[in-house]
């Protein structure tokens, strides 16, 4: 176990260099004087220009620029925003609540609508029931989240004034955009469940339980759903870089100022160092959080000995 | 064919595709109205017999957008897809059957891509290389490469240890024979699958970038520039919000009851997997 993990936390290095090569690299494949994403469509003079070219360190070569923000970013100093000249780390650090929060709430909304539907829906197999809950699954993964979420304030915010459409970041404005995110997550995870629920439902020890009369529900709770549970959890695994990604549109149209927006923001204004800390912090998360998902895999099901991750 | 008929969603699904599919076609040639047209005097005209749609805030009518913005949408989910699967099954069967450094070598740049969330890159290079429809297509298919190459390298590897490959091996049937005539036969179901999903979550993934402005520059009607542009006049008509995603929705609805149908004829044992997309 403590060399599985060390193994992969030592694969973590070649990834991140990788990525913050990829990061850094779009600075310079982006076209256009680096000067004017710092100084916008101001008019400077040559002169000034050289010295923010120098002060930046433009006119170093590239490599030598990379080497300098990998031992920064190291050290935990991501560079200077180029438009309000705040830390990057301090702007990614206080979007992270808002992001991190809106993510949990959609997990919790995906993890449980999605157990319910696709346990509801394995065990009413073939029925009504479950095809009506399939459909709806279905539907959720086809539904743009951010059309769900234009509908949302449309129907909530606009036509009932029932939830506060946008701007505040309580826990009553938190509802719709976890909502929007989670749908997806809930049909993802319902639709895994209930196949993995019907495989191992048509196991022999099921049919033990069942033959020795443990009581319906008890054979579900007890027995099926701890077993299908397992490959489920890959799933949430990776749906943490969805929910991540969805975050951005997510944001963007509630107007909640999180690690997406603040992504988008950078995007929008050319503001590199900023695109360079949020990439960079959703790229290390997602590694992380799958490589958790991994060492959690070991601990539900002691079956698996590390040869290869099942995919 | 005949056996994807019976299948009630694939069925519902293929013709709700081959409906969008017309509509787009029909709609680069003729529109009721000129999707483009500004009138100042019917903005915001909800939906009647005259626009069936409604009108948005430029007085443009909302279904001839739809219909001529819908080669947009559709080129995007298609063309991308077909860029990620030439691209990721070439370098899966070649990594597959050459192995050693070459196949390491591949498999490192793809576990280096799916280390990004899909539409998270997809984001990083529109912003690199611009907004444009052919730049949200580029990302796209980049993005999803990884997807086709693992289960084109996965077939590669499960063929070749079968004692017919090797019997075919040892009959001296060149490289390409083998992987013409064994390899991809047996990769073709699940690549049908993977195909019609993948698409689905392209579309999905070119609207969101149109949608958050990184896509279609604004005067085109892509679906999701057009929702976009709705954000602002939200309480001034439904029909700017509703209509737009309506046609997303179904569009990938379609292809995902597609993707489901063609699964449960295709690859009867496989479970509901979902794209990395």
């Amino acid at each position: 176990m403590a060399a599985y993990l060390l193994k992969r936390l030592a694969l973590l290095v070649p990834v991140l260099r990788v990525v913050s090569l990829l990061v850094f690299a779009s600075l310079d494949l982006t076209p256009g004087d680096p000067v004017t994403s710092v100084v916008g469509d101001v008019p400077i003079d040559q002169a000034t220009r050289a010295q923010i070219r120098e002060a930046y360190g433009f006119d170093r070569p590239l490599h030598d620029q990379y080497l300098g923000f990998l031992a920064r970013a190291l050290q935990g100093d991501l560079g200077y925003s180029y438009r309000n000249h705040q830390p990057v780390l301090d702007l990614v650090l206080r979007a992270i609540p808002s992001t991190v929060s809106l993510m949990i709430a959609a997990m919790i909304i995906g993890i449980s609508v999605g157990m319910v539907v696709g346990t509801l829906a394995a065990i009413k197999r073939g029925t009504l029931t479950d095809t009506t809950l399939m459909s709806l699954a279905t539907l959720g993964l086809s539904i743009p989240s951010f059309w769900l979420g234009m509908l949302l304030l449309l129907v909530f915010a606009v036509n009932l004034r029932l939830v506060p459409a946008i701007g505040r970041d309580d826990l009553a404005s938190l509802i719709l955009p976890a909502i929007t995110l989670g749908v997806g997550s809930a049909a993802i995870i319902a639709r895994f469940l209930r196949s993995s629920l019907l495989e191992v439902l048509g196991q022999d020890y099921i049919t033990t339980a069942r033959s020795k009369g443990v009581s319906p529900r008890r054979v579900i709770t007890g027995h099926a759903l701890r077993n299908a549970f397992i490959p489920v959890l890959t799933i949430i695994g990776l749906q943490v870089g969805t929910l991540l990604a969805g975050a951005i549109v997510v944001e963007t149209i509630f107007t909640r100022r999180g690690v997406g927006s603040l992504l988008l923001s950078g995007i929008n204004n050319r503001d590199f160092p900023v695109v360079q800390g949020t990439v960079l912090f959703a790229t290390v998360s997602y590694v992380v959080v799958n490589l958790l998902v991994d060492v959690a895999y070991t601990l539900v099901d002691p079956r698996i000995r590390h040869g290869g991750r099942p995919s | 064919m005949r056996r994807l008929l019976h299948h009630p969603s694939a069925t519902l699904g293929l013709i709700v595709l081959t409906f969008v599919v017309i509509v787009a076609i029909v709609g680069l040639f003729w529109t009721p109205y000129d999707p483009y047209a500004v009138a100042p005097r019917q903005k915001f005209l909800p939906p009647d017999a005259v626009h069936l749609m409604g009108t948005d805030q430029y007085g443009r009518d909302i279904l001839s957008r739809i219909m001529y913005g819908g080669h947009l949408t559709l080129l995007t989910g298609f063309l991308s897809i077909a860029m990620a699967l030439s691209i990721g099954i070439t370098f899966g069967v070649v990594g597959g059957w050459v192995g050693g450094r070459t196949d390491l070598a591949i498999v490192a740049t793809m576990d280096i891509l799916l280390a990004f969330p899909a539409v998270l890159l997809a984001l990083g290079i529109v912003a690199v290389l611009g907004g444009s429809v052919t730049n949200v297509i580029v990302a796209v298919g980049i993005a999803t490469i990884p997807v086709f190459n693992r289960v084109a390298r996965a077939a590669v590897l499960s063929v070749t240890a079968r004692p017919y490959v090797r019997a075919a091996v040892a009959m001296g049937c060149s490289d390409r024979q083998i992987i013409v005539r064994h390899v991809l036969p047996n990769v073709a179901g699940p690549l049908v699958v993977l195909t019609a999903i993948t698409i689905a979550g392209a579309i999905l993934i070119g609207s969101a970038l149109s949608f958050l402005g990184l896509g279609a520059p604004p005067p085109e009607p892509e679906w999701g520039v057009m929702l976009n542009d709705a954000r602002a006049y939200m309480q001034l008509g439904w029909w700017l919000t509703v209509m737009p995603g309506v046609a997303i929705a179904l569009t990938v609805l379609a292809l995902n009851l597609l993707g489901d149908g063609l699964r449960d004829l295709l690859d009867p044992t496989s479970r509901a997997t979902d794209a990395h997309a």
